[in-house]
């Protein structure tokens, strides 16, 4: 696993902003989703739901949601943990990420306003320190009977556990896009070039059922979906 | 990236403004702006060294480089590869390049009729 101080020599930023996304061509491959078909109800028998998407941005998804009438909200919180600026240090001197400035800066919106939030991977690959503030924050912006849907590894697949980028391309049916290594090189504001060197983001974590439980404590209802691909889905109502 | 064409009104990369900026012919602009765009009924290019703080009213946006601020267009919005975004973008179509970033919502008024 992974420790914060290693993350960020990984994803070292120029002030350009983010740059961790796929590069062009990446191979997508197709998934079936038992979450998802169960959650497409919802918005195919309503209209003008608030959607939250914390993955990378995704282009089909913006279109998916746009095409049927909601509104989606883009927010791609693993990229915003590596911003350099929420490194601080614990009681201990230990490296840490600042999750009250995280949450000053990011998932910022009016109590109870979502309807649904894709979560996908994104607990397995963020920082401990952030994971349970973000789930809180969270269930306060999801409305009363919203709708959370979360994947979660089954096991440490090590290499074979790569973080993806998910884009709905039908009511139960998912494209899984590997975010792969990319170098660029970037002009910050001192003129100097920086270059960004990433492999993505690594698994920090394997979650049991009642880690996943316990996470979601808050939540009026939890529903496990175990895939064939060692992928736990689960899909929790406020 | 494509180079404006020729006969746009042209922002350079080394020009700053900070304030209102308002026209009646489409922009391109790849310095940085402060403030608040108006184009109403004409486009706005943010070009790939472009740096725009400020909400933007058009007709078209096109993004290359970063534009944090909301964007209203009464046409279209195109978030090409390179763009970065910060900002709710309201407006009838929108198209986004892989590898685009957006911080944001998007809200699109549909006005053709049925």
């Amino acid at each position: 696993m992974s420790s914060v101080s290693q993350n960020f020599m990984k994803l070292f930023r120029g002030s350009s902003g983010p740059e961790t996304v796929p590069a062009q061509g990446s191979q997508k491959l197709t998934r079936r989703s038992s979450g998802l078909g169960e959650l497409s109800r919802t918005w195919e028998s309503a209209e003008g739901l608030c959607i939250l998407d914390l993955g990378s941005t995704s282009p089909a998804n913006i279109r998916y949601f746009t095409e049927h009438g909601h509104r989606i909200y883009s927010e791609d919180l693993l990229i915003a943990s590596t911003d350099p600026e929420l490194l601080t240090k614990d009681e201990e001197g230990k490296v840490v990420l600042d999750s009250r400035k995280f949450l000053a800066d990011n998932l910022v919106y009016p109590a109870a306003h979502f309807d649904v939030v894709l979560c996908w991977n994104l607990p397995d690959y963020l920082d401990e320190s952030l994971v349970k503030p973000v789930v809180g924050r969270l269930w306060s912006v999801l409305k009363p009977s919203g709708m959370l849907l979360a994947f979660f590894h089954t096991r440490d697949a090590g290499p074979d556990s790569p973080c993806h980028r998910f884009h709905i391309v039908g009511g139960d049916t998912l494209e899984m896009q590997k975010i792969v290594l990319r170098r660029e090189a970037r002009r910050g504001p001192t003129g100097a070039v920086h270059t960004a060197i990433s492999d993505g983001f690594q698994l920090q974590r394997v979650f049991n059922n009642r880690h996943i439980e316990n996470l979601f404590r808050d939540f009026a209802s939890i529903k496990f979906f175990l895939a064939r691909d060692s992928i736990r889905e689960v899909l929790v109502v406020r | 990236m494509s180079a404006p064409s020729s006969g746009l009104a042209q922002i350079g990369k080394s020009v700053f403004i900070k304030g209102e900026l308002s026209g009646s012919e489409d922009l391109y602009l790849d310095g940085q702006v402060e403030g608040s765009i108006a184009l109403k009924g004409n486009s706005l290019t943010v070009g790939p060294n472009g740096q725009v703080k400020a909400s933007v009213d058009a007709k078209g946006v096109v993004v290359q480089g970063k534009l944090e601020g909301n964007i209203q267009a009464s046409d279209r919005v195109e978030l090409r590869k390179s763009a970065i975004v910060n900002g709710d973008i309201t407006t009838q179509r929108i198209s986004i390049e892989e590898g685009a970033y957006l911080k944001g919502k998007v809200d699109i008024h549909r006005t053709d009729a049925k």
